[in-house]
């Protein structure tokens, strides 16, 4: 290790602390951003685009500056990152195998009638709650 | 030893280390005591026999468990001799158990526990495996899961009795499966038994990765390796939501979370998927290990090259992955989507080709080949035979058309007792009796082996062919007692039944010729000498046990493990570190 | 304790440790992604999940991002110094690392326990049990990663082990991923 810490020098050992500086500073303003953006739908402008593209997108990028430069990937060897990214297209396939059956409700020759009937009254009662938020409220720090 | 931070640079750094060692011979070798050596080792061999030990133990059990509700079956309400009268939930809880033993604490320790610890280092020529500390960590959570399994048939309300599948609301519920503690003291010991092959995997993996022999390359790899590594990568990309699934399961269960629950927002068809996600790659899991077993015994024994061992080899691999396209054909009248249904009968179907191919390439290797019949050769034979009547019959349960009148029936049973009892009884036979001259240093006996291996094959098929006719004959798997369903209660079906009981009787009672076979051997079978069967791999080339640190000097290797019967040679079999 | 010789090997060029690492959290990302893609499914089937979150404090959910992400700046000062041969600074940056996980324990027990007093129960209904079991999940593993790094760190400090260093950084980092994620799913998606 010696080695390495003479031939790199203490040039080099700066400029690699001030690469992680950076990194960290740009994840700050980039988790700014993805608070800032559902903020702004709640209580400014609803859009739900500005949401998914601020708080989930964001957090993508996010994923990949800590994967890439804290978990150093960018210079792992291509079999870590070709094993990972096997196990999340695992996850996609199991969510699309599954979901046709727990995200919808009704399909042909069937129909999940729990679950829409708990969709139904549960949204009702939000709904009720949202017209008449005094009375719930204490209802419920009773519960 | 301290090492600096490892770096990609210092890779080659890392080989120069390990000649330092070889020089200096294997490490710290002095005399342990009998706790140190027998169960605190953590040496790669002893492991694998603390698993092989473990997994025939539970493997009786599981035994006596099939011998108690077939005895149901057959004569049902009379008292069982060495059991008792079978009550309604008593059975539930029989064939429960007797479900999660031979899948989860016989096949999964035995092929892949035990083989995979004993051969992976001996066959790569290293000293151990890579992270022995956590080899042994794994053992000990293994056996733990084993006891906390045996302890829930002792708890209040008794063992789980939800079928091994543990469907909810049934497994979710103790107001449905009247077992408050026995279900998640087995949900905990499943789970415990995933983080027991989770760590296991790891180590085989990286160890099959990094510590191979210097001139080892990928293709040099004995197949049986190479498929234990493919089954643990496929185990740990496939159990991750099951495991989430456990941990849902047992919450459900004691903190009364809604995950399963659809009144909450809940939904159980969830469960299935997250189940069968993992179920059907667990198949593949099992099956792999005992494909590459049989792999090195035909070789050996018809003295012939593998025949296309790359194809082998990327049809396992292709196997693994299709294997992840398949789960949902358990679920066809679970209420799944029929559009998925038409997509997963395509890809199960789609599996049979790479299976029936290499089942195909092992005829190939037969061909032509100078066979000697001896017991283990007849064990990897009747793999293969008795397999692709389970194959054959898999083709009308992928199809959903089919699936829809055989679900849930006994021909359902019979089929998959003929995939899992040539993995988990045949080809563990297979195994045992090939690699026992190296695991104890002594040979078994040829005669009692053979007479064992007709004793065991021919009842296996009078157990199970009944079945099947039983189960096109309408018997419903979940059935305690057909005398109450006359149209089941004819004298065939009856007899049918009563045949396969019977036939398990007779199978059960061969197998005390095993034991007296394995256990005189071990202590009074004849010297077996460093390679008794004439083999090429690695394991072989050392002496027979090996020592700690397998090899007086860390083999180099020179060739693919299957040079048999090389023209111009001498000898019929060329080792793998034999120079020149 | 000496080690196998099988453990020194490197036959593809990244060191075994490392390498069983990368297989760990392979391993995690199946747990963690079956659990998420079961709440994904649900959250996109039933509307009403969105009232449920609507309960969350999403305050102090971002001021927990900020901790992991700060506490990973820490794990990967540790990991620098350890790389340049200074154990004891190592030991310290992962001291730090234990301090922000300390603190976002905190502020997650401040959180659940807000959340309970006021009746949302893991029992109440499908969301609850997916936002505790999915958040609960991630602590057990910040609590692990908590410990590893304190025994790490003892062995640091008298300059051993140091490529461990690394190896803890790694997982770490995994853990500031998963709530990277977990955050906008349990917290923003309303």
């Amino acid at each position: 290790m010696s080695d390495a810490a003479a031939t790199h020098g203490e040039h080099d050992e700066a400029a690699h602390l001030a690469h992680y500086m950076k990194i960290y500073r740009t994840l700050v303003v980039l988790f700014l951003v993805s608070v800032s953006g559902p903020f702004i739908s709640d209580h400014f402008v609803h859009s739900k685009a500005l949401v998914l593209v601020t708080a989930f997108g964001i957090a993508l990028v996010k994923a990949y500056l800590v994967c890439a430069h804290f978990m150093h990937l960018n210079v792992e060897k291509k079999f870590v990152i070709y094993m990972l990214t096997t196990a999340l297209v695992f996850m996609f396939l199991f969510f699309a195998g599954v979901s046709p059956d727990i995200m919808e409700h009704r399909g042909r020759n069937w129909e999940n009638v729990a679950a829409r009937e708990e969709t139904a009254s549960a949204l009702k009662e939000q709904a009720e709650r949202a017209a008449h938020p005094g009375e719930h409220e204490g209802a419920e720090h009773a519960e | 030893m301290s090492q600096p931070a490892e770096e990609h640079a210092h890779a080659h750094d890392d080989h120069g280390h390990d000649h330092d060692h070889g020089d200096t011979g294997a490490h710290g070798h002095h005399e342990d005591g009998f706790i140190k050596k027998y169960l605190w080792s953590v040496d790669h061999k002893m492991i694998a026999k603390q698993y092989l030990f473990t997994g025939m133990a539970m493997g009786l059990i599981g035994g006596f468990f099939s011998y108690a509700f077939r005895m149901q079956m057959a004569y049902p309400g009379h008292n069982v001799p060495g059991f008792g009268v079978v009550s309604p939930n008593e059975y539930n809880q029989l064939i429960t158990n007797h479900g999660t033993i031979m899948i989860f604490w016989l096949a999964m320790p035995v092929l892949i526990a035990a083989f995979g610890n004993f051969l992976i280092p001996l066959m790569l020529g290293c000293d151990d495996m890579v992270f022995p500390r956590i080899n042994r960590l794994s053992y000990q959570i293994f056996l733990l899961s084993a006891i906390v399994l045996i302890a829930s048939w002792f708890v209040p309300g008794g063992g789980f009795g939800g079928a091994w599948t543990a469907y909810p609301p049934l497994s979710a519920k103790s107001q449905y499966n009247l077992t408050p503690l026995g279900s998640t003291m087995w949900v905990i010991a499943v789970a415990l038994e995933f983080v027991a092959f989770l760590l296991g995997g790891i180590n085989f993996v990286t160890t099959a990765m990094n510590s191979r022999a210097p001139g080892m390359k990928m293709f040099d790899i004995p197949m049986v390796v190479w498929m234990i590594v493919i089954a643990s990568i496929l185990f740990m990309a496939s159990v991750g939501p099951l495991v989430a699934g456990a941990v849902m399961l047992v919450f459900d269960q004691q903190l009364g979370t809604g995950f399963f629950d659809p009144v909450r927002g809940g939904d159980p068809i969830l469960w299935q998927h997250l189940f069968w996600f993992f179920g059907h790659p667990e198949v593949y899991v099992v099956l792999l290990p005992a494909v590459g077993i049989v792999a090195e015994i035909i070789t050996v024994f018809s003295r012939k090259k593998l025949f296309a061992y790359k194809t082998v080899l990327y049809t396992a691999f292709g196997t693994a992955v299709l294997s992840f396209f398949v789960w949902a054909h358990h679920q066809f009248i679970a209420g799944i989507d029929p559009r998925m249904a038409n997509v997963f009968t395509a890809t199960t179907v789609l599996i049979s080709i790479p299976i029936a191919e290499m089942m195909f390439v092992y005829v190939a290797t037969l061909y032509g080949g100078s066979i000697t019949l001896t017991t283990p050769m007849l064990w990897a034979l009747g793999f293969i035979g008795e397999f692709i009547i389970g194959g054959v019959t898999g083709i009308f349960l992928g199809s959903s058309g089919s699936d829809i009148y055989f679900h849930d029936t006994y021909f359902v049973l019979a089929h998959f007792h003929y995939t899992f009892v040539p993995i988990a009884v045949i080809a563990v036979f297979a195994a045992t009796t090939y690699w026992f001259p190296k695991m104890f240093g002594t040979m078994m006996n040829e005669t009692l082996g053979k007479i064992h291996f007709w004793g065991t094959v021919i009842p296996f098929n009078g157990i199970f062919i009944p079945l099947f006719i039983t189960g096109m004959g309408g018997d419903h798997r979940r059935i305690y007692n057909y005398a109450n369903f006359p149209e089941q209660w004819t004298p065939h079906l009856i007899q049918m039944r009563e045949f396969a009981t019977v036939s398990l009787l007779v199978l059960i009672a061969f197998q005390g010729i095993f034991f007296i076979n394995f256990f005189y051997s071990m202590f009074k079978g004849k010297p077996a000498g460093n390679n008794p069967w004439n083999a090429n791999t690695l394991e072989w080339q050392t002496v027979s046990p090996p020592p700690h640190g397998n090899f007086a000097e860390l083999p180099n290797c020179y060739r693919g493990p299957y040079e048999y019967s090389v023209p111009g040679r001498e000898e019929d079999f060329w080792p793998q570190n034999e120079v020149g | 304790m000496s080690r196998p010789i099988a453990t020194t090997r490197s036959v593809t060029g990244i060191a075994t440790g490392k390498l069983a690492v990368w297989w760990v959290l392979a391993s995690e990302i199946v747990i963690f992604g079956g659990l998420l893609c079961s709440y994904l499914m649900h959250r996109l089937g039933h509307p009403e999940f969105g009232g449920y979150a609507a309960h969350t404090n999403t305050a102090l959910g971002a001021t927990n991002t900020f901790v992991l992400l700060t506490s990973s700046l820490f794990a990967v000062r540790a990991h620098f110094e350890a790389e340049h041969g200074r154990g004891k600074s190592a030991a310290n940056w992962l001291y730090m690392t234990v301090g922000g996980a300390l603190t976002f324990l905190c502020i997650k027990g401040y959180e659940w326990h807000h959340e309970i007093s006021e009746g949302f129960v893991i029992s109440k209904n499908a969301f609850w049990s997916f936002y505790y079991t999915a958040a609960g999940l991630h602590a057990c593993h910040v609590i692990g990663g908590a410990i590893i790094m304190l025994i790490i760190a003892q062995d640091a400090k008298k300059n051993q082990e140091l490529q461990r260093v690394e190896l803890i950084g790694i997982y770490w980092h995994f853990v500031d991923v998963v709530w990277i994620f977990l955050f906008p799913l349990l917290y923003i998606a309303k």
